[in-house]
């Protein structure tokens, strides 16, 4: 318990200088002369701003709502260290808490690492699974899940074995992927190699469920729904540092994407070895959309959706900008998911909420450009 | 002054280790305040020697130098702030507006928060009102025609604040009189920024009025390079340009059509007139020689044909000597 308080304690400091941070950046971003008009920089803040609220205010209600309902009152209690109702503060530490924060990273990186995806193939429905990252986890679980016939009862019974399968079979799939980017000089061809390495996992899978038990596959199955509650504390001491590490590389090539945006050619004219860049942003979307589909499940839709409604709302194309409304976008989307997830008596799987959230935003998107 | 020389310069393509050589031993000097077009047929080397001083692709073997350092050797950061590029590829970027994209020029002088130094803002107003797109400034680019397209990526590279700028076709896909503006625009821009401005081009007429050098690329003989009219009067253009179907027309710098000329006439009179009646008549299948027996004579309005008959368009001149023509060989 000492423990787990312990390291509530850092997430709740980490969380609130980040919440300070960003308010800060912003503050920061008004004073920088982005070329632009002023009204539109004015107009971003506020956005900004808004969204941040936003945030914190699904962040609140996804911890007060659920099938108990804890009230405000209760959770200001909790956080100040008053744990008068063991339960609830029980549910809301150990249960609600990591769920909230699991949202907010899920959210925050796989739309970061859509974004990247969108600038780096320079196509607007590249989503960070494109690159077969997703296709290689559910590899790494249907094995562990339907050939554990001849695994150990002890490992295939703990979720780490789960975990480890699916960072595994993700970073199988993207040393491949980085392998070829560097002999592919076409953007479009290392998308074709990604979606050719996805499909071959795909049907090892296909394979595998063809010959397991009914248990197995059902395991595999509620796997591929997506959960953001079976994040613990002790997941989250590996989930957090790999999704900020993904985020920090993000942000530290905001330029670059920037320049990627006019395609190889002129990006190298302004500068920008494409070998390395597209190397670094390939790892980076590992490290965010494997981290976290290792311990979700894979959760789809988000990352091609949130970068299309940042720049709608934005209406910039400077990463700078994009890629904390990603953040802050995607975050808030994911926590209104698992709001949504946790209205029937059942809880409803994440993967089929965020689909019926992004598919629209798809259609629209093509309907949008014809 | 020269910004950039070659030497030894070998350049080409490396195929499964093979080297696959378009052009070898070449010495090119860039000027400072000159506007230079590289000309050539298809398959000569255009793109991959601008692609090779560019930087965007290595040479085979040799140097291509800019005040004396070897450019192959730089980073590509370091690069960037030597040569700016205009290419053909299209740039399609959602919520781009013109601003945004000449911003991008600033790219390789600014620190990583991508926050501006100095002027940067200058530049990029300075290279917007270059280019006339002062009142488009903050329109999103995927509005622009692709002139202003054009016109805006030339200000990116102006903003880039290069010695060198070097431009892949950028005429084509424009009409002609968007051509002409462009390539004024760029004979201006060498002239007043002292910019060496190295294109390739297939508009040679064009080229040759607004270059003030011409890079003449073949396959067979190199590179020739020179002033337009030396090229023309030493026939170079003839030569690089041969074929069965059109010859270089060194009296106006543009491309004729050969004809299979088999039938004869004369024409005398009003210059303009004169000329454009050739071309009618070159079109129809007509040699002009002095001997032949169908004279024509071009007055201010009309045409006198012959016997004094007289006609009042092309369109009935033609008929004309296809009527004399062919009772003149009916009773052979």
């Amino acid at each position: 318990m000492f423990f787990k308080s312990r390291s509530f304690f850092y997430i709740r400091q980490s969380l609130s200088k980040a919440i300070i941070f960003e308010l800060a950046r912003k503050i920061c971003t008004f004073g920088t002369p982005k070329i632009n008009s002023i009204s539109l920089k004015s107009r971003n803040t506020i956005i900004f701003l808004v969204l941040s609220l936003i945030l914190i205010g699904l962040f609140i209600a996804d911890l007060a709502w659920g099938s108990i309902h804890i009230s405000l009152r209760e959770i200001v209690d909790v956080f100040t260290g008053h744990k008068d109702n063991i339960i609830n503060a029980e549910i809301l530490l150990n249960f609600r808490l990591p769920k909230a924060i699991t949202a907010i990273l899920a959210g925050a990186s796989l739309s970061v690492a859509g974004l990247m995806m969108q600038t780096l193939f320079r196509n607007p429905l590249a989503d960070p699974y494109i690159l077969g990252v997703s296709s290689g986890s559910s590899l790494g679980v249907a094995l562990i899940t339907m050939a554990s016939a001849t695994l150990p009862a002890v490992l295939v019974n703990s979720g780490w074995a789960m975990i480890i399968a699916a960072v595994a079979g993700a970073a199988l799939v993207l040393v491949l992927v980085v392998g070829v980017s560097f002999r592919v000089r076409n953007s479009v061809s290392l998308l074709i190699v990604g979606i050719m390495f996805g499909t071959i996992a795909g049907s090892v899978v296909s394979v595998l469920q063809n010959f397991s038990n009914p248990d197995a596959i059902k395991l595999f199955v509620m796997w591929t729904f997506g959960s953001l509650s079976s994040v613990t504390w002790a997941y989250m001491q590996v989930l957090l540092p790999v999704s900020v590490l993904g985020l920090g590389i993000a942000f530290f090539l905001h330029k670059k994407l920037d320049g990627l945006l006019l395609g190889d050619n002129y990006a190298r004219g302004l500068g920008i070895s494409i070998i390395p860049t597209r190397f670094i942003i390939v790892i980076a979307t590992g490290l965010l959309a494997g981290g976290i589909t290792a311990f979700t499940g894979p959760i789809a839709f988000v990352g091609v959706a949130i970068p299309h409604i940042v720049r709608g709302v934005f209406r910039s194309s400077t990463h700078r900008i994009l890629l904390p409304g990603s953040v802050l976008c995607g975050a808030s989307l994911l926590l209104m998911c698992d709001i949504i997830s946790q209205i029937p008596a059942y809880t409803l799987p994440i993967n089929t909420i965020s689909s019926l959230f992004g598919a629209p935003i798809i259609l629209w998107i093509i309907l949008k450009k014809h | 002054m020269s910004v950039l020389t070659t030497q030894n310069l070998n350049i080409g393509y490396l195929r499964k280790g093979k080297a696959d050589t378009i052009q070898t031993d070449l010495h090119l000097k860039l000027q400072a305040g000159e506007l230079v077009c590289l000309i050539g047929p298809n398959g000569a080397g255009k793109s991959t020697l601008l692609r090779t001083l560019a930087g965007l692709q290595k040479p085979l073997s040799g140097k291509v130098q800019i005040d004396n350092v070897d450019i192959t050797q730089l980073s590509h950061q370091k690069k960037a702030l030597q040569i700016a590029l205009v290419l053909t590829d299209r740039v399609e970027i959602d919520n781009a507006t013109v601003r945004d994209i000449v911003a991008y020029g600033r790219h390789p002088h600014s620190n990583w928060w991508g926050t501006p130094t100095g002027g940067d803002k200058e530049f990029v107003n300075e290279a917007i009102s270059l280019v006339h797109l002062d009142d488009k400034a903050e329109s999103n680019i995927n509005e622009l025609s692709d002139g202003e397209r054009q016109r805006v990526m030339i200000a990116k590279a102006l903003a880039q604040d290069t010695p060198v700028i070097m431009l892949d076709e950028p005429t084509a896909h424009l009409d002609l009189p968007n051509r002409v503006e462009i390539m004024l625009l760029l004979h201006r821009l060498a002239h007043t920024t002292g910019k060496a401005i190295l294109l390739s081009t297939h508009e040679l007429d064009i080229a040759l009025q607004a270059a003030d050098r011409i890079w003449l690329i073949t396959k067979d003989t190199g590179i020739e390079c020179g002033v337009p009219e030396d090229l023309v009067f030493n026939g170079s253009f003839s030569r690089a340009f041969e074929s069965k179907a059109y010859y270089f027309n060194a009296s106006n710098g543009n491309f004729s059509m050969n004809y299979p000329l088999q039938k004869k006439v004369w024409v005398e009179g009003d210059k303009t007139r004169t000329y454009w009646t050739l071309r009618a008549l070159a079109r129809a299948g007509y040699l002009v020689v002095p001997d032949s027996e169908i004279r024509i004579h071009v007055l201010e309005k009309s045409w006198l044909v012959g016997d004094g008959k007289e006609l009042f368009s092309v369109k009935d001149l033609l008929e004309e000597i296809d009527r004399i023509n062919s009772h003149k060989n009916a009773p052979q």
